[in-house]
């Protein structure tokens, strides 16, 4: 099976891999997936209280390049959104911008659902309710 | 100038050995007569041909050449072989004896013999491969009509011990029967000295072309018969009907030849190219062997990397054509199942990357192929946030992962 070049390119340069400080108040973390799955996602993102706009996401996969490549994809669009606008990204996005085959479907599953799991854990840190995540 | 991608994939299939090509080209063009044909010189010429395979494949394997049954390939010789005992010895029992480590080929085969009344065990492995002879004699009956086990292992390389094996099943009254796919024609296999009453194996494991395979069948001590599973002309002493595939056959024939005159360079050369990358990529902090390294085939290497996804390892080694033991893109995203029953983790059997020479690998190929593991293995583990935790010292297993 090919990759699309847009995969290709994230796996190959793979845009802000790294670790945010999870014991920050403004840090949200987003664990998904589990290694006898062979997808483990951590999508981290730092958000400005006042304005409630993610001023920085770092990730850091386990996973085939389509994993890899979802991840690396969400953090690029996380950057400048407000939380709410975060919430709304939905994990078709992400199929249709790296053209991902059904059986790669999933990838851009867990990468929704380590957005959704990074937010909540940045709202429970912030005195406010946990999301109610779908379960997948 | 190193040509790219490199081909280490040898246990999927090989490259054709021009030499084969060449011995088969007549028999594409010229000499294209039916094998069958008894009446004029071309079908006589064909049949030259196919007789001149038969001895061959039966210098290399030390058998009759009329045990040599031809088929389409090892899959089609491990059905013949397994169904057509199990419906020739209906009378005496229906219990077979295989391991889980067997390729699909066995296992499903079996599988289909369940339904149709056929009682099987499967017997396990221990984490090198291998089975227990002490299980497999528990597990004779009087009703144990056929003990089928792999010779080596396509994943692992693992060599089972055959002779012993055979022993067991021969001092039940069973019959015994390899998968000798991935053994025949890189290590030494002797029908008699092994003895093995069936034998499954194919021409492009061993640098012959796709399409063409045969089933040793033994004549005599005892003298074994197979049911034919395809009604036809009663070709191959009728146990396989079917027009022979004369040039196929005749580039087994010549695959097996070059096989047994240049086997013993070919494995002294493989086995110390396999141990140099084996030995390079073990420098790798947490990567692991897979399988048996005593008992093992020699141009094999099976090597989980931990915390590392095979199938991103393999987009990572682009440039190396080689397989894994995930299988993220299949619907189940079960890992490989022969692994598993080494007793992998299931992330360690993601984890994994097989490797498979052959003749034609160079020295060359492996230093890059060392290279290119070692630089792929380290950026995907930076990428990775089970190697942070391991790094961090947390033991993965306390985590409650959310599975999805």
């Amino acid at each position: 099976m090919a990759y699309s070049d847009k995969v290709i390119d994230h796996y190959s340069n793979p845009r802000n891999v790294g670790t945010l400080d999870k014991s920050k108040k403004t840090v949200g973390t987003g664990l998904v997936g589990a290694p006898e799955c062979g997808d483990v996602m951590r999508l981290q993102i730092e958000v400005d209280e006042t304005t409630q706009t993610i001023t920085d996401a770092k990730f850091k996969t386990f996973g085939c390049g389509s994993a890899i490549a979802s991840s690396s994809l969400a953090t690029e669009w996380l950057k400048g959104k407000t939380v709410d606008e975060a919430l709304a990204i939905d994990n078709m996005e992400i199929v249709e911008e790296l053209a991902l085959p059904p059986v790669k479907i999933h990838c851009s599953v867990l990468a929704e659902d380590a957005i959704k799991m990074a937010i909540s854990d940045y709202r429970v840190k912030n005195g406010l309710p946990a999301l109610e995540l779908a379960h997948h | 100038m190193l040509k790219l991608p490199i081909y280490l994939d040898n246990n999927a299939t090989t490259p054709l050995d021009p030499r084969v090509l060449e011995a088969m080209m007549p028999y594409l063009t010229d000499v294209f007569g039916n094998a069958a044909s008894r009446n004029h010189p071309f079908g006589w010429a064909a049949e030259e041909g196919v007789d001149y395979a038969r001895e061959q494949i039966s210098a290399l394997i030390n058998c009759d050449p009329k045990e040599i049954i031809f088929t389409s390939g090892a899959t089609e010789s491990d059905n013949l072989g397994i169904k057509g005992v199990f419906e020739m010895y209906a009378q005496k029992g229906n219990h077979v004896i295989t391991c889980t480590t067997e390729h699909k080929a066995v296992l499903d085969t079996c599988k289909h013999l369940e339904k149709l009344g056929g009682r099987v065990t499967y017997l396990p492995v221990d984490e090198k491969g291998l089975i227990s002879l002490a299980e497999l004699e528990a597990a004779m009956t009087p009703e144990t009509i056929l003990v089928t086990i792999m010779y080596g292992n396509n994943e692992t390389g693992t060599i089972q011990p055959i002779r012993e094996i055979a022993a067991i099943a021969h001092k039940h009254g069973a019959l015994f029967m390899t998968d000798g796919t991935q053994a025949v024609g890189k290590i030494p296999v002797d029908v008699l000295a092994d003895g093995i009453d069936l034998m499954a194996f194919t021409a492009h494991k061993m640098y012959g072309p796709k399409g063409v395979g045969a089933l040793y069948v033994r004549r005599k001590n005892p003298r074994v018969k197979v049911t034919a599973q395809m009604d036809g002309g009663g070709h191959e002493r009728g146990m396989r009907s079917g027009t022979l595939n004369v040039p196929g056959i005749v580039g087994l024939g010549k695959a097996c030849e070059l096989a047994r005159l240049e086997m013993e360079a070919d494995t002294k050369r493989l086995s110390v190219m396999r141990d140099r990358l084996e030995k390079e990529l073990l420098t790798l902090e947490e990567s692991y062997v897979n399988g048996s390294v005593e008992h093992r085939l020699p141009h094999v290497a099976n090597i989980s990397f931990k915390y590392v996804e095979g199938e991103g390892l393999m987009m990572g080694v682009k440039d190396l054509a080689v397989s894994s033991g995930s299988a993220c893109t299949s619907a189940s995203l079960e890992p490989s199942y022969v692994l598993k029953a080494l007793g992998l983790s299931d992330d360690l059997a993601h984890s994994s990357l097989r490797f498979g020479l052959s003749r034609f690998t160079t020295d060359e190929q492996i230093d890059y192929a060392i290279g290119h593991v070692k630089e792929a293995v380290t950026k995907l583990r930076e990428m990775s946030p089970l190697w942070e935790m391991f790094k961090e010292g947390i033991d993965l297993s306390t985590i409650e992962w959310a599975e999805h």
